[in-house]
């Protein structure tokens, strides 16, 4: 029906295809992925919807410009390695970026079908294509050009500048930290959003094209920018070791038993596994009451855990309301599925500790919205006097991180006076010729995809200056 | 994998691995420390630097036998391997110009042995004091003996079983009143730290302790082992673990620690029984 006298007509009246979404009751119990992704006839039928537009919003809303059109066109018409090998002209990490990228605010926020109704969900069509990588062509690997580049950190920034040059020619050795490869992608987003088998297959990929994974190496510590690049023969590096460091809401009680940074609370289950103590040897508390203080996708993920651990009560405190909050609208939409309380206009006052010396509870002041600030947000504003306490086992705190600290340890740039490194925007390249960085710790904590692009950009400076 | 290329009992439940692993030797510094994951389905645990030896590429840790993965690890031989060792983490001992007592109490013993012997090497004059509970739980007294002269090792312990019978903070006192020392370095139970620092203060002598809460990732990203220091929030696995001891929130420290005995005991219970079916 689409395609009247060999002219394409977008199919106006069908609905945006819903999410193909576990049953909320069930997934709440365990993490299983929650979207199962679209059907094939799901894909094709809601590719159908799209108008091909001349000038494509969408592509100006994405921030690595994939081809949307284009790669729509592709799969409606079932080329879905065409299709796939279009993102991956712009993109290295479809299946993950499908799952994460915050498409209300980026292409879909600008595709002119939600206008008038629903955008294109153009997150899931990249997904699709994202999750048969089977089906791309294989990347033309350059000679070898016998440069040596040490990635530090195999994040999505990470990983994608390793592939990148990997295919340029490059002798590619990333470092990193834990035991296993990945970054925030595992350690920071549950197995009920992204599975780790996503992230493990991108990982493998870059094994196959000849990329080495170093693993258990801080380095900082283990060896600084000096040693690789003079003792340990390699001509460039790429900085890409992520945020880290949990804020502080710097209040009392913040340090008591059962009072969790985002980052521990994750971590303990989504990398080593706590939520299977004691089959794994990591324990965590499965608190009955949980309250987790943010708005963003890490409180979301919080929350979401706390439930699938047991929590009778999971309660999302944040102190503007729900329009505000810079999380996924799918994931705030998931966890209220799933029995997630949020409790709007609260700010944590003081965490309070029980007759057993864990937290018991947390004293909130209540808030209402004043006059927009500088993020064009309206500004919470105490209520006079309106205190009250919430009962909670566990206290999660998930507002924001600052710069990891290793960046000064591993040296020889120069950093801003939070501790992030100076690069340049287009580039990546620091105050030091033989040194690029890109990912959160340059921008500070933003989204996967960003931090993509920045490692995109950094492997062809790279290439450009050292093998050009 | 990182292979054990030594094992060497100190007592019935102290135990040293030798693990190969050269590039961390070359870096390693004294109050450093290090992470191991026994297995797949291992926790990471911290444990310092007990000794390293950048030309033969190996760095040694000590560990007492007290949950399940030190009782696992207690099982694992010289040839054998650990799924995981990261390091070195953790910022260096900082060792001030002087005279130095160094206190190591219990298994606290084998991160005070590397710093007394970075001592001596760097020129300081240095007095140990030895405390644990009882004679067999008393490490490295041969090793202690071997870098300092016989009138600067201390010994006591809490039964008067070897050495002088009480705590640390007795010789620490006529030490300080006889003003052998310029700087205290402790490490040990939160109760020693806690007396020793206040012993330190009472002569006005700088003290440091090396703090050790539980760790989850040991680079500073989870935030599970923070300490309050001067009312402030620090992460002793990259601010520290050393600190200044007069400035340690000790409640706070100890309550931190105790946050997951209940698990932890489940957790050596279920390893127990389980092993015991094995052996059926």
């Amino acid at each position: 029906m689409p395609e009247v006298d060999g002219r394409w007509m977008a199919d106006m009246k069908r609905p945006r295809t819903p999410d193909n979404e576990e049953p909320a009751a069930e997934r709440a119990c365990d993490f299983r992925p929650v979207d199962k992704g679209f059907t094939e006839e799901m894909a094709i039928a809601e590719a159908s919807r799209c108008l091909r537009c001349n000038k494509p919003l969408c592509v100006q809303g994405c921030p690595v410009n994939i081809n949307i059109p284009a790669f729509i066109t592709q799969l409606y018409n079932r080329e879905f390695g065409a299709a796939l090998d279009i993102i991956r002209e712009s993109s290295m990490l479809p299946a993950i970026c499908g799952r994460v990228c915050p498409q209300e605010n980026q292409c879909e926020g600008k595709c002119v079908r939600g206008r008038k109704g629903e955008p294109v969900a153009i997150g899931q069509l990249e997904r699709f294509l994202g999750d048969r990588p089977e089906l791309a062509s294989m990347p033309h690997m350059a000679p070898k050009n016998g440069k040596k580049v040490a990635v530090i950190g195999s994040g999505p920034s990470g990983i994608t500048c390793a592939g990148e040059l990997a295919r340029n020619g490059f002798d590619v050795t990333v470092f990193e930290a834990f035991m296993t490869g990945g970054g925030v992608l595992v350690y920071g987003i549950p197995e009920f959003r992204l599975p780790k088998a996503v992230v493990k297959r991108e990982i493998d990929g870059l094994q196959e094209m000849g990329v080495k994974f170093e693993y258990n190496s801080v380095m900082g510590r283990l060896a600084d920018a000096e040693e690789l690049l003079n003792e340990k023969g390699f001509d460039a590096i790429y900085v890409a070791t992520g945020a880290g460091l949990p804020k502080f809401l710097n209040i009392p009680g913040e340090n008591l038993p059962n009072v969790f940074f985002a980052n521990e609370y994750l971590t303990r289950v989504n990398l080593m596994k706590a939520n299977r103590f004691p089959e794994y040897d990591t324990p965590t508390k499965r608190g009955k009451n949980v309250v987790v203080f943010g708005g963003g996708n890490v409180a979301m993920d919080a929350v979401r855990t706390a439930k699938r651990l047991g929590a009778e009560r999971a309660i999302i405190a944040y102190r503007r309301t729900e329009a505000e909050m810079p999380c996924r609208k799918a994931e705030l939409h998931h966890a209220k599925a799933e029995g997630v309380e949020v409790m709007p206009l609260v700010a944590p006052l003081e965490f309070l500790a029980g007759e057993d010396g864990n937290v018991c509870g947390v004293r909130v002041q209540k808030m209402e919205l004043g006059e927009p600030d500088s993020s064009g947000r309206r500004r919470p504003v105490p209520i006079e006097g309106a205190i009250e306490e919430i009962a909670c086992d566990v206290a999660i705190s998930a507002i924001g991180t600052n710069a990891n600290p290793f960046a000064k340890l591993i040296g020889g740039m120069e950093l801003n006076k939070w501790g992030y490194i100076i690069a340049d925007e287009e580039t990546g390249q620091t105050t030091n010729p033989k040194i690029w960085a890109g990912g959160d710790i340059v921008t500070g904590a933003a989204t996967v995809i960003l931090a993509m692009g920045a490692g995109k950009k950094a492997a062809a400076d790279i290439t450009a200056k050292l093998a050009g | 994998m990182f292979k054990i290329l030594q094992k060497t009992q100190f007592s019935e439940k102290v135990f040293k691995f030798r693990i190969e692993a050269p590039e961390m030797a070359k870096h390693a510094h004294a109050g450093q420390f290090l992470m191991v994951r026994a297995n797949e389905y291992g926790e990471r645990v911290p444990f310092t630097f007990a000794d390293w030896n950048a030309e033969d590429g190996w760095v040694e840790f000590i560990f007492m036998v007290i949950g399940k993965t030190t009782t696992m690890l207690s099982g694992y031989e010289a040839g054998d391997c650990l799924q995981d060792v990261v390091g070195p983490l953790g910022t260096p001992t900082e060792m001030g110009e002087g005279k130095w007592v160094v206190i190591g109490g219990g298994v606290g013993l084998a991160i005070a042995f590397p710093v007394a012997r970075q001592l001596v090497a760097t020129g300081h004059e240095v007095h140990a004091i030895m405390g644990a509970r009882t004679k067999e739980l008393l490490l490295l007294e041969d090793q202690f003996r071997s870098i300092l002269p016989e009138d600067h090792v201390h010994i006591t312990t809490d039964d008067g079983s070897y050495g002088e019978k009480g705590v640390v903070t007795a010789p620490l006192e006529r030490l300080l009143e006889s003003g052998a020392a310029d700087h205290v370095f402790c490490v040990g139970p939160v109760p020693m730290m806690k007396f020793s620092t206040l012993t330190a203060q009472k002569f006005n002598t700088p003290i440091i302790a090396s703090l050790n809460p539980i760790m989850v990732d040991g680079t500073g990203m989870c935030g599970c082992c923070r300490v309050e220091i001067d009312g402030q929030t620090k992460f002793a696995c990259v601010d520290g673990p050393d600190f200044d001891a007069t400035k340690v929130d000790w409640d706070d420290l100890r309550a931190r620690q105790a946050a997951y005995r209940t698990e932890e005991g489940q957790s050596l219970k279920a390893y127990e029984e389980a092993n015991c079916a094995c052996q059926k």
